[in-house]
């Protein structure tokens, strides 16, 4: 489990951070001063105490045996989690040796060293738990399946109900659209959202806004309400559809099925790590690309309002793990297994494809998943170039461009592309992106 | 983002027929009626797809030029880590509050930038946006931070609106000012170039060749308009030399008053010049010493009148109010006469003597303040020496007319170490509350002797029993500009003392903390400066 004596990079430990505050005050901590008695060990814990503002000292604890998910302990009183003193304490052990001497584990101090030894116990039984859990199935298959059966029923009530409602806005025209405004939309999502179709209610929630959305509106009304159409089709039709197609048809209107492709264990980069912030939860998306298998998955994870999710992978490391695909054909969303080693540095990268590729696998994909709206691409020898107010990626040796999303201002490096909102890209290692950004 | 071909004419059909409702037109091959809605949502199905489907790049924009080469040679590897992290503490995050005992990196970027452009390195290009923010929000941060950021933060400035503020501090948009060499472009730029780009170009060539500068400024002077004669005149301070007199005393004779009392200014800071000349000889019409009396006196005959000769040679002859006519004069002819001429008109004495005689009638501080005036305009060592006195007198030697703005403008004509001795010594005797601005004016790092005085002064500070933060000023400035090397002296210091009955509530814990800070930040500077390859940079 453990990668023996690999210190991480300091921007491996900043990402951790909570918040903005959290990140700059494990900064200022990040240096030798307040600290004593500091060690770390070979198995990936790092131990140390830190002068606080009184009298006394806090006891620091970290253990960072399981890369992807670091455990804290520390008796300072904060509520942050990691704490600035873990984080500072992380910062001084990437400074190198003569900041955090590396100690065997029986040397560290007592108080560092009951932490880690209950907590070693654990992990282990947690593990012997998760093993035994899988294992046991639903308690009443029966039961499970009458309530699958109801559920169906219910979304089909649903679906033919929506269904008519896109018939009588096609009878009267899209123009009576810009009239109904935002209410229509809204009660008939919160029909689907009774229907238990979530997939449904939020498309139809979006229809809301399309009339307000400038130039060109009626376009864009028409094809979302036919990608409706499509899937409410889909649905209504699932029993004559391929199999994958089937799977992909029930993802989209909401029913989520748990990850059943075998595991794939594979070294897989981690190609880009974003948090999307809404009041009540965090959802951190990150793409991981497998070096030996060339397959790119999404993996999500979910925080509290206000907290980091916990699973924090940095980008441009590798990770050997195992990632099982969630059903459905065209299906990105994978679920992270089992982890063999803490992520560490690598120089590969992906191999990058033209702006014509990567329109081209957009493309390709909608064979899979006519809902598609994104597919995650890495450009090769491109220049980020604007483009009257708006930025655009365009070939440095070709005269093409895709267009970049208006938020992203990082410095290119791999992207997610969608076609009504251009690439979003996210900063891979500096040095790629630099490449990039100053030709 | 283009869709493949040219729209095809049933998709645009399509989106009519949605327009308008199947109620009113119906769809090309689509009966109409009840299914009417439901196969145009079939159709347009099947048509988004392979619109998306089709979907090709769009046209590329010209795109942007190469960023220039910057040929320094790069930082070392811990370095550039270590600017990474200066740069990530923004202020504004923390939200105020105590201070604690971790360093405040922000404070050290001035430090650090001064240090790499000092060994020219070049700035990592990861790091240039961050410089470019960082620059943004402190005024006082941007030369050192353009200079180290180098050609290529310019470059990309140019691709951002909020990195605007790069291309005005820097001259020219961005374009190196013109080689000594150049004459044609110095030429071009100086007739045809904006005000800015303009006294950029004089204060430059000014710095390498005074004389050529002067030319150039005297190659239009006639035509520049008042306010602009102004800006370049002031730039003849730097270099200014007897070469300059002629060129000063024809301004004198300026249709502007702003300009002619600046080109007085200017002569009057030459010791040698006709106009010192001039005022050395009104100056000692109004100053002699009286053996009459028990003990040689100064008496002071202050001028009666202020004539056009006198005007001429940039006298102001309104007095602001509340200030008598007469000593307002005087006060002017004493600063603008060489300090030279006194001791040949005052009986051979020395500054020192000079100083030490007594004055008639009360005008002791007009002429005390008058002779400071004139040691500071005309960097004269020996006199600012004399009029600064010894540091341990009670009223820190000086003339009760010095004050601590002045005093610290007499120190800085003094050498570094010369200008530290006397802080130190003024420290020892009078404390750290008045010191603030005098050690602004100290060399950095601060000389032992100085950085030991604050040390001590800080010392007894605590042991008095007061609270730290009434010495935030020095301590922050301690933080920056003490000799690393004092680090070891602080871990006596490091200690909560027992407190004394009379001492505020806590305040040992407070100094602990605050010295604790001090000797980090010690460190950390010490350990930049290794990063960056520097010699240890030696006191003085």
């Amino acid at each position: 489990m453990t990668q023996q004596g690999v210190r991480w990079t300091t921007d491996q430990v900043l990402a951790l951070a909570p918040d903005a505050a959290s990140r700059k005050a494990g900064s200022k901590l990040g240096a030798a001063g307040p600290w004593s008695e500091t060690g770390s060990s070979d198995e990936g814990a790092v131990w140390g105490l830190c002068r606080g503002s009184g009298a006394g000292s806090y006891r620091t604890v970290v253990d960072v045996a399981d890369g992807s998910a670091p455990a804290y302990t520390c008796s300072c009183p904060s509520r942050k989690f990691p704490c600035k003193h873990a984080l500072g304490l992380l910062l001084l052990w990437s400074d190198g040796e003569e900041s955090v001497p590396a100690r065997a584990e029986a040397q560290a101090p007592d108080w560092a060293e009951r932490w880690l030894a209950a907590r070693r116990g654990r992990t282990r039984e947690e593990r012997g738990t998760d093993a035994r859990g899988s294992e046991a199935g639903p308690a009443d298959p029966e039961a499970v399946r009458r309530r699958a059966e109801r559920r169906a029923e219910r979304i089909t009530a649903g679906a033919t109900e929506l269904e008519q409602r896109l018939a009588d806005l096609l009878r009267s025209g899209l123009a009576t659209a810009e009239q109904a405004g935002y209410g229509l939309w809204e009660e008939t999502a919160a029909r689907m959202v009774d229907a238990q179709a979530p997939g449904l209610a939020s498309r139809v929630r979006e229809l809301g806004a399309i009339p307000g959305s400038g130039p060109g509106w009626p376009v864009r009304l028409l094809e979302e309400c036919a990608l409706l159409h499509l899937l409410d089709q889909g649905w209504l039709h699932r029993e004559h559809l391929p199999e994958a197609l089937a799977a992909t048809v029930r993802t989209r209107v909401g029913l989520t099925r748990p990850p059943d492709g075998t595991p794939l264990r594979d070294d897989w980069l981690v190609l880009a790590q974003y948090d999307v912030v809404d009041p009540k939860l965090t959802t951190r998306r990150i793409w991981l690309h497998g070096l030996a298998s060339g397959r790119t998955a999404l993996v999500l994870s979910y925080g509290a309002a206000g907290r980091a999710p916990e699973l924090n992978l940095p980008v441009g490391l590798t990770l050997d793990a195992e990632v099982s695909a969630y059903p459905g054909a065209g299906q990105r969303r994978g679920a992270l297994g089992e982890q063999f080693a803490p992520p560490a540095p690598t120089a590969v990268r992906p191999v990058g494809v033209t702006t014509a590729e990567a329109a081209a696998r957009y493309g390709s994909a909608l064979r899979d998943d006519p809902w598609l709206e994104s597919v995650p691409v890495t450009l090769d020898g491109v220049v980020p170039t604007p483009d009257g107010s708006s930025w655009q990626l365009a070939e440095a040796d070709g005269d093409t461009a895709l267009p970049l999303t208006p938020s992203a201002t990082a410095g290119p490096g791999c992207g997610v592309w969608s076609p009504s909102r251009g690439v979003r890209p996210s900063p891979s290692s500096a040095s790629a992106a630099t490449a990039a950004s100053l030709p | 983002m283009t869709a493949t071909g040219t729209p095809s004419a049933s998709w645009e059909d399509l989106v009519a027929v949605a327009l308008l409702g199947t109620d009113r037109r119906a769809p090309s091959g689509v009966a109409p009626g009840r299914s009417a809605p439901s196969a145009l949502l079939d159709a347009a199905a099947a048509e988004t797809v392979r619109r998306r489907a089709g979907l090709r790049p769009g046209r590329a924009a010209p795109r942007p030029e190469p960023a220039p080469e910057d040929p320094r040679p790069a930082l070392p590897a811990a370095a550039a880590r270590r600017l990474a992290r200066l740069l990530a503490d923004r202020p504004g995050t923390g939200g105020g509050g105590r201070r604690g005992t971790a360093p405040d990196l922000m404070e050290l970027l001035p430090q650090w930038l001064a240090a790499a452009n000092a060994r020219g390195f070049a700035a990592p290009a990861a790091t240039l946006p961050a410089l470019l923010d960082a620059a943004r929000g402190r005024t006082d941060l941007r030369p050192a931070a353009l200079e180290f950021a180098g050609p290529r933060a310019l470059w990309l400035a140019r691709l951002n609106p909020d990195w605007r503020f790069a291309l005005r501090s820097t001259p020219g948009g961005g374009t190196a000012l013109p080689g000594p060499e150049e004459t044609g472009r110095i030429e071009k730029l100086w007739q045809e170039g904006l005000f800015a780009e303009r006294v950029a170009l004089l204060a430059g060539i000014r710095s390498r060749d005074p004389d050529a500068a002067r030319a150039l400024l005297e190659s239009t002077w006639p035509t520049e308009r008042a306010e602009d004669r102004l800006m370049f005149l002031d730039s003849l301070r730097t270099g200014l030399g007897p070469r300059d007199e002629p060129f000063l005393e024809q301004a004198l004779a300026d249709r502007s008053r702003n300009v002619r009392s600046t080109a007085a200014e200017l002569l009057s800071a030459l010791p040698g010049s006709a106009l010192a000349a001039r005022m050395a000889v009104r100056a000692a019409a109004c100053v002699a010493v009286d053996h009459t009396r028990d003990a040689p006196t100064i008496v002071v005959e202050a001028p009666h009148e202020c004539d056009a000769g006198m005007e001429r040679d940039g006298v102001v002859s309104k007095a602001p109010p509340g200030r008598g006519e007469r000593s307002w004069w005087l006060g002017q002819l004493v600063e603008s006469a060489p300090l030279a001429s006194w001791p040949a008109r005052l009986g051979g004495r020395t500054p020192e003597e000079i100083l030490a005689l007594p004055v008639a009638d009360d005008w002791t501080g007009e002429l005390h303040a008058a002779w400071c005036r004139a040691a500071v305009r005309q960097r004269d060592a020996d006199w600012s020496r004399a009029l600064l006195g010894v540091p341990s007198a009670p009223e820190a030697g000086g003339p009760g007319a010095v004050s601590l703005a002045e005093r610290a403008k007499l120190l800085s004509t003094l050498s570094s170490g010369e200008r530290a001795g006397w802080v130190a010594g003024f420290i020892a005797t009078h404390g750290l509350s008045e010191a603030f601005q005098l050690l602004g004016v100290c060399a950095v790092p601060w000389a032992a002797p100085l950085g030991r005085a604050v040390l001590d002064a800080l010392n007894i500070a605590r042991d008095a029993g007061s609270y730290p933060w009434s010495f935030s000023g020095v301590m922050g400035l301690a933080e920056r500009c003490l000799d690393p090397a004092e680090a070891t002296r602080l871990d006596g210091l490091l200690a909560v003392p027992e407190e004394p009955e009379d001492a505020s509530p806590g305040a040992g814990g407070y100094w602990a903390e605050a010295f604790q800070r001090l000797g980090t930040t010690l460190r950390l500077r010490a350990v930049m400066s290794e990063e960056l390859g520097a010699v240890r940079d030696t006191a003085g």
